[in-house]
């Protein structure tokens, strides 16, 4: 252990073969050369195929026949046991029954399988269509596994032919060394017999498969421990481990645990058990053959049996490439041949084996899986992904498909982002169909040029003669020039049918919290001197008016009319039944009385700074904003520094902070229906209220949030803020700016419509739902995000494409009614398979989280972390099902876009708002639910799964630059040589380690030494240099898509401080929570 | 006496039920007019939680008069409808200031919404045959005495 260097990813790396039965991978290389096509599907040999090559570390297994440890003992020691079976989704339950007999009936599954199993030649593109596919000609892998039978009937002798014929090749190409490593990990892992059930493995196989798997266990619970490098081993798990080595050392002729290039030759004499059995095989002949074949083939693409055959010389080396492997995962390659593993890539069903790629995350940008349409152009119109967005990129064509694949099946939707060009258009008569209403989209079909079939219902409509004119080329004729058709996300000016009222003035009341604790904390100052800074930029017409009203045991009214020289001050002291002092000049116009609000915003945090009143009496200050802007509408603006405890609405403190590392939350839910009542009559009146809570103590979040909850607003957090610590107020500043300044649309509603057949069955974020499609949003802001669980009434299987249109009718704040409409067009599959490899991880994520959050509310919280860990569970199983893997195959098999969900999973289980054990304040768990519900994805997921950049290339003297790699939130990442970037969209960290490059810190941070940097060090220099710049620049990139720009703070590795960054490696294992792989362990042993 | 006490209590049972039979009519329509986007959720729970505390208690009432003219298998078989209401009251959603089952927030899940229809309709169904059995249990008494 102690030789272990530092760049060995908790695997352990000890280069010593495994004595392999031949036997064993003689089923295998047959298997996967002739095809399964003959073999019962259960009976297909997952890892057998696998080449007796072994996975640095894992190698010693057989050797060793004492090792006991409990297989499962991580996960157990973290109480997982109880897992009921309810997952987070409706409706799984009564699909237990579908997937148990699936498994008994493997002639189901060939069918699903068929695509998979071998490649019918009807299935096969013309070859001249795939030249591009070098790796996967035809002709040659129908051969390959017909030409290869000698040298693959006997695999010991491959072992044997380590005399190396092929070591060129494997010195050529790195990228092979890198798929034998991954294959041979498989291989070891493979005959663990930690699954209950039949094993395929015939019995007389190898004479350690239990032992290996015990020690497996062994090296994989260790596997974590190297996270924190500075850790020592000390458990007994990692004495055991020191002692398998020891006793392999000795076993295996004092070979080096850690043997270097030269040492390659040494390799063969190391297996007495090994030697050549039947010389005359024809390995050797074989990679020449195959190098002759196709030179420059791209191995890294190609898989299959070929390459067993150079495993076993290649072992030694592979030692070393696996560092580079670990940069870039393969996939896995199970069971299959070259045609099936290639077509596999072609048609996007890559899958992975996660206990063996532990660092799946791209080093790019994840993306949601492409959406395919068979229509080129509906596939380039399709609407953004970051607007509109659905857990599955296929839609399963029946309810018990998508029961089948245990997915959820729901839409994530942004409507209002800002948008750089959006097409606006302004016409008499909105083309829609008329049963159903859905505004015409690029998706549907037009009959003849004078008739068109709504894509959501079929009816055919009439085309106005108005839609024949194509406004930018001024013509008339084709239809499908006209914009509506060109772009799936549109906005139009609405005539005058779609208003109830004449557009209102925007209106604005901020309601000020003035208690002495919010005296103590200062914000008043912040609060008073930003709004008056953006009064100018308040959107919003000439109409547009401001009110404030001040409270504390009273409800204080500000009076301003123009003919006033200064505002006048009402006090209401009777707040059990507050009403409104005087009938106007309580909202004022913005423009026309400029100067006295000024004046009165700098009055105000002075007015109360002498009064030591710790009351607050929200509820009363609420009802009299109803009161105040029932007539018109608009936005309130809330800023709580307390529990309101005065008049209507008083709440009493229900967190007991001993309780708050408990596994048991309590009060998550709301303590009165008070705020939430207030919520919908504000809804009603078209009055939104937003929340900053700005609380130095336990506050109620969970009753108050109600207000914000169901009348559109958002809620914003700033715990513990206290007017002297600078980072606070910068981030309360930049906050509140972007707040008052952010579009707004007022009177909005938004209606999501989809194809008939689904249906819309719960709808996540922050809104009323008036019907059972349309969503009441009396004030919608560009950074809500909406989230719709979707359900099946009947059966889609007639139809090739499924549409959903979300429309968004609102009152822009300069007084135009608009709407916007996003429509997403996505196709509909009967193959499991493919809704499992069409699956979106990240929307998954977003939208399981939602679920969860819900779950918590209305049971708890436990129950919704089983919720993800049983949701996590039943994918892999349906996948495993979907895949005809034998129950006893080891290994994680994910598919590619699923590869990362197990990640987020554990991310979200370290996550604010669902973790447990951690001490977490009420609030602050509460306010994390609440931005589950309402952020937008892609800030959701940054918000689950911070960026974590290595900036070293930012730094380079290259001249082609390339973007800084992203990495995987663990400590083993960090560096003392490098520098970090971490970003979780509200905070940025730099990471300086302190043995970082003296001549890039002067030039980054202008400082000569690493250590000059200070504890607390806030925002990055502008220094003209071009590492200064380099780095400006990415960061800048990186706030492109954000609201507002997250404050940035260097950190040394020295310092206090680095605790802060720490918090968010959440891959790694900390005291009551599992470590990446220690959860992909558990997962394993859950999977069935 | 040609009038016996529990002819009296089915004839009582007999009124009450035509009463439960609009209530339960009642809830149904409503929720289909939620479902067809007719009513606005704030409303029409405004309409319907006031009723259903009395509903409760009309099928209580008569089942204590049963219980005073000893009815013993009438009685038994409105137990379970009772503690149903029970179990039902008791899990309403939280945090609910006034009387009443149903949250004008959370109704519009199509969960909850198909819920209380189902509700809707089976209470219907066992009250409309309650109605025929107790004007069977009526006249039955009646003749016996």
């Amino acid at each position: 252990m102690a030789q272990q260097p530092p760049q060995n990813y908790g695997y352990m790396q000890q280069p010593i073969p495994i004595p392999q039965n031949g036997q064993h991978n003689n089923q295998g290389l047959v298997n996967g050369g002739y095809q399964q096509m003959n073999l019962p599907p259960n009976m297909n040999p997952v890892n057998p195929l696998k080449p007796p090559l072994t996975m640095p570390g894992q190698q010693q297994v057989p050797n060793i026949t004492t090792s006991n440890v409990p297989l499962i003992q991580a996960p157990t020691s973290i109480n997982y046991q109880n897992f009921q079976t309810n997952a987070l989704y409706a409706g799984v339950n009564g699909s237990n029954s579908a997937l148990s007999s699936r498994t008994s009936s493997p002639g189901i599954q060939q069918q699903n399988l068929a695509p998979n199993a071998a490649i019918p030649t009807s299935q096969l593109p013309p070859s001249k269509s795939y030249p591009s596919y070098q790796h996967l000609p035809g002709q040659q892998q129908m051969q390959s596994p017909v030409s290869m039978p000698p040298p693959l009937m006997n695999p010991q002798q491959q072992q044997s032919s380590s005399q190396f014929p092929m070591t060129p090749l494997s010195t050529n190409n790195s990228n092979v060394n890198n798929n034998n490593v991954s294959e041979a990990s498989n291989n070891t892992q493979m005959p663990t017999n930690i699954n209950p059930g039949p094993t395929l493995m015939p019995s007389s196989q190898l004479s350690g498969p239990p032992h290996l798997s015990a020690s497996m266990a062994n090296l994989t619970i260790n596997s974590s421990v190297p996270n924190f490098p500075t850790q020592m081993p000390s458990s007994k798990s990692d004495q055991n481990l020191l002692n398998n080595n020891n006793l392999q050392t000795k076993q295996l002729q004092k070979r080096p645990m850690y043997p270097q290039q030269q040492q390659n030759p040494s390799m063969q004499p190391m297996n007495p058990s090994l030697q050549p059995m039947n010389p005359s095989m024809a390995v050797p002949q074989q990679p020449q053959q195959f190098q002759a074949m196709s030179p420059q083939q791209p191995f890294n693409n190609f898989p299959g049996p070929q390459q067993n055959v150079q495993q076993q010389p290649q072992q030694a080396r592979e030692n070393l490439q696996y560092q580079n492997f670990q940069q870039q995962p393969q996939p896995n390659q199970f069971p299959g041949s070259v045609v099936n593993q290639g077509f596999n890539k072609m048609w996007g069903r890559e899958t992975i084996d996660l206990m063996q790629n532990r660092h799946v995350l791209p080093t790019t940008k994840v993306v949601s899986p492409p959406v395919k349409l068979n229509h080129q152009f509906h596939e380039a119109t399709n609407c953004n992904p970051d607007i509109f967005r659905c857990t599955l990129t296929k839609i399963p064509e029946s309810n018990s498909l998508l029961q089948k694949s245990r997915l959820p099946l729901g839409v994530l939707i942004h409507p209002y982002r800002d948008l750089s060009n959006l097409p606006v258009i302004s016409c008499s008569t909105i083309v829609r169909c008329r049963v159903c209403r859905t505004y015409i989209n690029p998706f549907v079909f037009f009959v003849d040029s004078k008739k068109w079939k709504c894509n959501l219902c079929y009816r055919i409509n009439e085309l106005p003669d108005e839609f024949q004119y194509d406004p930018v080329s001024k013509t008339y004729g084709d239809p499908t020039r006209r914009p509506e058709i060109r772009s799936s996300t549109i906005e139009f000016i609405a005539p005058s049918e779609y208003m109830l009222r004449p557009p209102q003035p925007a209106v604005y009341l901020f309601l000020l919290d003035v208690s002495s604790l919010a005296q103590q904390s200062g914000y008043l100052d912040i609060a008073c001197q930003t709004i008056q800074e953006q009064l100018d930029n308040l959107p919003g017409d000439a109409r547009a008016q401001v009110g404030f009203i001040a409270f504390n045991s009273a409800v204080h009214f500000y009076n301003i009319a123009e003919n006033f020289n200064q505002p006048h001050e009402i006090t209401v002291l009777e707040v059990d039944d507050v009403f409104l002092p005087c009938p106007d000049n309580l909202l004022i116009n913005l423009k026309e009385c400029r100067e006295l609000i000024n004046d009165l915003l700098q009055q105000l945090p002075k007015r109360f700074a002498n009064e030591h009143d710790n009351k607050s009496a929200l509820g009363a200050a609420l009802q009299a904003a109803l009161k105040l802007m029932n007539a018109t509408g608009g936005r309130v603006t809330v800023f709580q520094t307390c529990l309101p405890n005065h008049g209507p609405g008083a709440l009493q403190s229900r967190e007991d902070p001993n309780n708050r590392s408990s596994k048991d939350v309590q009060h998550l839910g709301p303590a009165t229906d008070f705020y939430k009542r207030l919520a919908l009559d504000c809804s009603g009146q078209q009055i939104a209220v937003d929340l900053f809570l700005l609380n130095s103590q336990y506050s109620d979040l969970s009753t108050l949030s109600g207000i914000s909850k169901f009348s559109g607003g958002s809620i914003h957090h700033f715990p513990l803020f206290n007017i002297n610590k600078p980072q606070q107020v910068t981030e309360f500043q930049r906050d509140l700016t972007r707040y008052l300044t952010r579009k707004i649309g007022f009177e909005s509603v938004m209606r999501v419509r989809c194809t008939r057949g689904l249906s819309i069955h719960t709808f996540h974020g922050n809104f009323f739902v008036r019907s059972t499609d349309l969503l009441s949003l009396p004030n919608v802001n560009p950074d809500a995000g909406f989230a719709m669980q979707i359900t099946y009434e009947e059966s889609l299987a007639d139809v090739k494409t499924v549409c959903f249109q979300a429309a968004l009718l609102y009152t822009s704040s300069k007084a135009e009614r608009r709407i916007r409409v996003h429509t997403l067009c996505l196709p509909v599959t009967e193959s499991l398979t493919e809704v499992m490899h069409s699956a979106d991880q990240q929307c998954i994520v977003g939208l399981l989280a939602k679920m969860a959050v819900d779950r918590s509310l209305s049971s708890n919280l436990s129950d919704a972390r089983d919720a993800f860990i049983n949701a996590t569970v039943d994918v892999f199983s349906a996948f495993k099902l979907a895949q005809n893997l034998p129950s006893g195959a080891s290994g994680l098999i994910a598919p590619q876009n699923l590869s990362l969900f197990p990640l987020y999973i554990l991310a979200l289980l370290k996550q604010v708002a669902f973790r447990t054990g951690t001490s977490t304040r009420l609030d602050d768990r509460v306010f994390a639910m609440c931005q589950m519900k309402s952020l937008p994805l892609d800030q959701l997921i940054r918000y689950i799964y911070p960026d974590f950049f290595l900036l070293d290339s930012l730094f380079s003297d290259d001249t082609d630059k390339t973007d800084p790699p992203r990495l995987q939130l663990t400590a083993e990442r960090l560096d003392s040589r490098s520098m970090f970037l971490l970003d979780n969209g509200v905070n940025m960290f730099v990471y300086v380690g302190s043995n970082a490059n003296p001549s890039i810190i002067k030039n980054v941070f202008g400082k000569n030494t690493v250590n000059e940097i200070p504890d607390v060090c806030y925002n990055l220099p502008n220094l003209e240099t071009p590492s200064n710049e380099a780095l400006h620049d990415f960061i800048n990139t990186l706030n492109e898509e954000k609201p507002f720009n997250p404050t940035i703070q260097i950190i040394r590795d020295t310092s206090p401080c680095r605790s802060l960054i720490v918090q968010y490696f959440v891959d790694d294992r900390n005291e009551n929570s599992l470590s990446y792989y220690e959860f992909l362990q558990h997962l394993r042993t859950q999977v069935k | 006496m040609g009038f016996s006490f529990s002819a009296a209590s089915y004839i009582v049972a007999l009124i009450g039920d035509a009463f439960l039979i609009f209530f339960s009519i009642f809830h149904t329509i409503s929720f289909d007019e939620l479902k067809t986007d007719y009513k606005n959720p704030i409303d029409s729970c405004n309409s319907l939680n006031p009723l259903v505390l009395p509903e409760y208690a009309l099928h209580l009432l008569i089942n204590i008069i049963f219980l005073i003219a000893g009815e013993w298998f009438s009685l038994c078989l409105n137990l379970p409808l009772i503690g149903y209401h029970i179990w039902r009251y008791k899990n309403r959603p939280q945090g609910m200031s006034g009387p009443g089952l149903y949250d004008p927030t959370n109704i519009m899940n199509s969960d909850t919404l198909s819920k209380c229809m189902k509700e809707g309709w089976i209470k219907l169904g066992v009250y409309l045959l309650s109605f025929f059995y107790y004007l069977y249990g009526m006249i039955s008494s009646l003749i016996a005495t």
